[in-house]
């Protein structure tokens, strides 16, 4: 080892643009080829995949819920059967809450949360890229089971005994539950790193009520995250344990108790739909406020309603088990509180509508899913407060009104702001934009086909129509409207179609964006399209909360960083004061080693409790390599 | 878009330490995550011993001794400990490689107790469900203990190599001091958990 310490030296007041760029672009640069591409820790790589890679899960999803779609389409079908078919209802939830939603959202955050605080990555950036490489294993194993026709058949919420020893043999459902480990572990990477980036990584002056509206509802659901997953990283972990090594955490004969399962699993469940809503309230307060050509209406009373919706998802889990024979006195409680949560959703639509209303609206794509999502939302919404109350839901409880529920509030509440928010921050992942006719269709197929495919689906439950069946006889009431659904489910197949199709042609032909396009006025448009790998020249500081409408072209910015080790300012919790310059680790490969290592790990510990003593020593090893100091400029003070 | 430079950073340190360092931050936050999972494996204690005609269920309470000898050592260790942490604020790395020494036996002598608690539980975790959860509890505190030696000793050698002088290295000192001190924090429910609620 004969490598010398190297310190940084150049500050960026003694260099004049090109030689500024050209240099911090030498220093933050991400190598060209496999090499580097694996290597690479800038947030805006690892977050363009990881949005792309939840994409492609969406679109899997969506090609499992067609194939339910044609063999429910008629009664006593015959295009699946059975065994296959609880694979694929399993298959379809647990792909689309662990694979797509929430990576989706906490890759959104990956993406924009550091531009839009003005900083130049993202806190742990090797954690980040580690983070993307076990999301993306957990994937793998869940799609390559199904393939192997060793794919869970238990339910997304794979309740136990269902799931336990005795009932499900084989290997589907340690697939389940390790697949949440996979994803778990990804999720609460992503939420350290969100929560330590808006605490720290502020640009300037940027204090608490200057933060934009999306850094909020990210940093909310950060803790939301942090809160909420290791419930269930308990119960799939116990649940290994009694399909194992013998262990009776479930098993009534022994002293366990399957409604334990339930709570587990719901104290992170039902957070977890808040984890997937909150995400998308901030994007329709940020394009709400672009759109309406005026700063947000009740920017403190959005923040509260963010606060309190992610403390009151806490108390809301056994609304998913008022059929269980819980004490009334509980289940009165949990109703309030079902409620209650109605009221920071109700704040936030008012606001919203008042921004709206006192406005100039401009009715771009992104803002038609924003109304779509207005709309949509509030049908979700009202069922959700039928369904609070107990012998409503017992009434309605495993039937298809459910499924209308949560459809209507995670499509209607999540992917629909999702949608617009694509098509706003298009411009900048890419550069170019999306089209505007393009998107009309898209969204307007995806609106119709939408409400068609689910709003007779309340009528399907009312009717009594239970969830998970793979047929139903001829002689049941449901064919007509069941057809009917079918059908409408095509033209939502249809209207995301044309929204891949616009993704693809935009990114290779699509107009020239400009920095921007919509002249937004908050950070991330402060810098060009698609942004220099050190996000900013110079770091900006802030004076308001919409600091690109307050100063037109024009930008203050802070100099006296380093150039030649990778710098970002600290600044305090509160007010932003600058504290610290400090170092932003360099691009690395033993985040994927580390990723490969705890991957072999997990998958193996699915067939030996030995797998986590051999396998937890790659997982240390590479860890160490990780960590230890490679004598760079910035692993030095 | 045209910039105006209104700030000058250039007298900032090189690096922040404790609340002014993301480290610290990342570190309380993974407390956060971990002191979570804890809380929650003690709810599940609490939920099946609330379900149980008798606790322990069909078991002897666990034995006292090794328990309480962990609980003792663990609480002595925070002496060198918070000393450790001092040191490394006054960057004195002398006296800092000699406490990572004593902290690293400090982690070391808790996992040889560690082999004699599991014995000491009277059950086993395929037994029943109270033996189920005493064991995850227990296995869940002894993983703490491990990963953080295994960090302590990483960080011990680290404080031996050509990268020690540095106050980055004495940051991490600090927040694998203040990471240590949870570890013994998170034990003390635990060891009432599994020792004495057994006893009442």
């Amino acid at each position: 080892m004969t490598e010398t310490i190297a310190r940084a030296q150049i500050l960026d007041t003694a260099l004049e643009r090109p030689r500024l760029t050209s240099q911090l672009a030498q220093t933050w640069k991400t190598e060209s080829g496999l090499w580097g591409a694996l290597a690479t820790v800038d947030h805006k790589i690892i977050g363009r995949r990881y949005i792309t890679t939840a994409f492609v899960f969406l679109a899997l999803g969506g090609v499992l819920a067609i194939l339910m779609r044609l063999q429910l389409a008629s009664p006593e079908a015959r295009v699946i059967g059975p065994d296959r078919y609880n694979q694929i209802f399993t298959m379809h939830g647990a792909n689309m809450m662990f694979l797509f939603a929430v990576p989706v959202m906490e890759a959104m955050g990956v993406y924009l949360v550091p531009l839009m605080l003005g900083t130049r990555n993202i806190a742990f950036p090797r954690l980040n890229a580690f983070s993307y490489w076990i999301f993306l294993a957990g994937g793998l194993v869940l799609w390559i089971s199904f393939a192997l026709d060793m794919g869970p058949d238990v339910g997304w919420f794979a309740y136990v005994p269902l799931s336990g020893p005795q009932y499900a043999p084989g290997k589907r459902a340690d697939i389940w539950a390790q697949m949440i480990t996979f994803t778990e572990v990804a999720a609460l990477a992503v939420a350290v790193e969100i929560v330590v980036t808006v605490f720290k990584q502020r640009a300037p002056g940027m204090s608490l009520d200057r933060i934009p509206l999306f850094v909020w509802a990210m940093l909310v659901t950060s803790f939301v995250v942090i809160m909420a997953m290791p419930a269930i990283m308990i119960a799939s972990t116990s649940l290994i344990l009694d399909r194992l090594i013998g262990t009776h955490f479930y098993n009534p004969a022994e002293g366990g108790d399957v409604l334990l399962w339930q709570h587990l699993f719901w104290f992170f469940g039902h957070p977890e739909v808040y984890i997937i809503f909150l995400p998308a309230v901030g994007m329709v307060s940020t394009m709400v406020a672009t759109f309406s050509r005026r700063p947000v209406f009740g920017y403190l009373a959005l923040v509260m309603a963010l606060i309190a919706t992610g403390i009151l998802a806490f108390g809301l889990w056994v609304h998913h088990m008022f059929t269980t024979g819980l004490p009334r006195l509980g289940e009165s409680f949990f109703t309030a509180s079902s409620m209650a949560i109605a009221v920071p959703a109700g704040i936030q639509i008012f606001c919203w509508i008042a921004t709206l209303w006192d406005g100039r609206p401009v009715f771009k794509t992104p803002l038609l899913f924003v109304i779509g999502f207005i709309v949509t939302f509030v049908m979700g919404g009202l069922t959700g407060v039928m369904v609070a109350s107990v012998p409503f839901d017992t009434q309605v409880h495993d039937t298809y009104f459910v499924v209308a529920h949560f459809h209507y509030v995670l499509i209607g509440g999540a992917v629909f702001p999702l949608l617009g928010a694509v098509y706003y921050w298009f411009p900048k992942f890419t550069g170019r934009m999306m089209s505007e006719r393009l998107g009309r269709w898209a969204f307007w197929l995806i609106f119709i086909g939408f409400h068609c495919t689910f709003f007779p689906m309340h009528v399907l439950g009312l009717e009594g129509m239970p969830r998970r069946i793979y047929t139903y006889q001829p002689d049941l009431p449901w064919h007509g409207l069941n057809l009917f659904v079918s059908a409408s489910a095509a033209v939502l197949a249809a209207g995301f179609i044309v929204f891949f199709i616009d993704v693809f042609v935009s990114a290779r032909s699509g107009n020239p964006a400009g920095d921007n396009p919509w002249d937004a006025p908050t950070l991330e448009w402060a810098t060009s399209s698609p942004p220099p790998a050190y996000n900013f020249a110079h770091i900006p500081v802030v004076g308001s909360a919409n600091p690109l409408w307050e100063q037109q072209g024009s930008l203050d910015v802070a100099n006296g960083l380093h150039t030649d080790r990778r710098e970002i300012v600290i600044t305090t919790l509160t007010t932003a004061e600058p504290q610290a310059r400090e170092s932003s680790p360099q691009n690395s490969i033993w985040p994927l080693f580390a990723a490969i290592a705890t991957s072999i790990m997990l998958v193996w510990s699915i067939f030996s409790p030995w797998a986590v003593v051999w396998g937890s020593i790659p997982v240390a090893i590479t860890l160490v390599g990780w960590f230890w100091p490679k004598g760079t400029p910035e692993d030095e003070a | 878009m045209k910039e105006r430079v209104v700030l000058d950073l250039s007298e900032l340190p090189l690096h922040g330490f404790g609340p002014a360092s993301v480290t610290w931050w990342g570190t309380i936050a993974f407390m956060l995550i971990e002191g979570t999972g804890f809380a929650l494996a003690i709810a599940v204690y609490l939920y099946l011993m609330s379900l149980a005609p008798v606790w322990p269920f069909n078991a002897k309470p666990p034995g006292l001794l090794p328990g309480t000898i962990i609980t003792a050592a663990l609480l002595l260790s925070v002496i060198p400990n918070i000393m450790l942490s001092r040191w490394a604020e006054q960057q004195d790395l002398r006296k800092v490689r000699i406490g990572m020494i004593v902290m690293s036996v400090a982690g070391l002598v808790p996992m040889i107790i560690r082999a004699f608690e599991f014995q000491a539980l009277n059950i086993n975790w395929d037994d029943n469900a109270y033996g189920s959860i005493v064991w995850t509890l227990l296995g869940l505190h002894t993983t703490h203990i491990l990963t953080d030696l295994i960090d302590t000793l990483v960080l011990a050698a680290l404080m031996f190599s050509r990268h020690a002088d540095n106050p980055r290295r004495f940051g991490d000192v600090q927040d694998n001091a203040m990471y240590w001190n949870f570890v013994v924090a998170t034990w003390l429910p635990i060891y009432g958990c599994i020792y004495w609620l057994a006893r009442i």
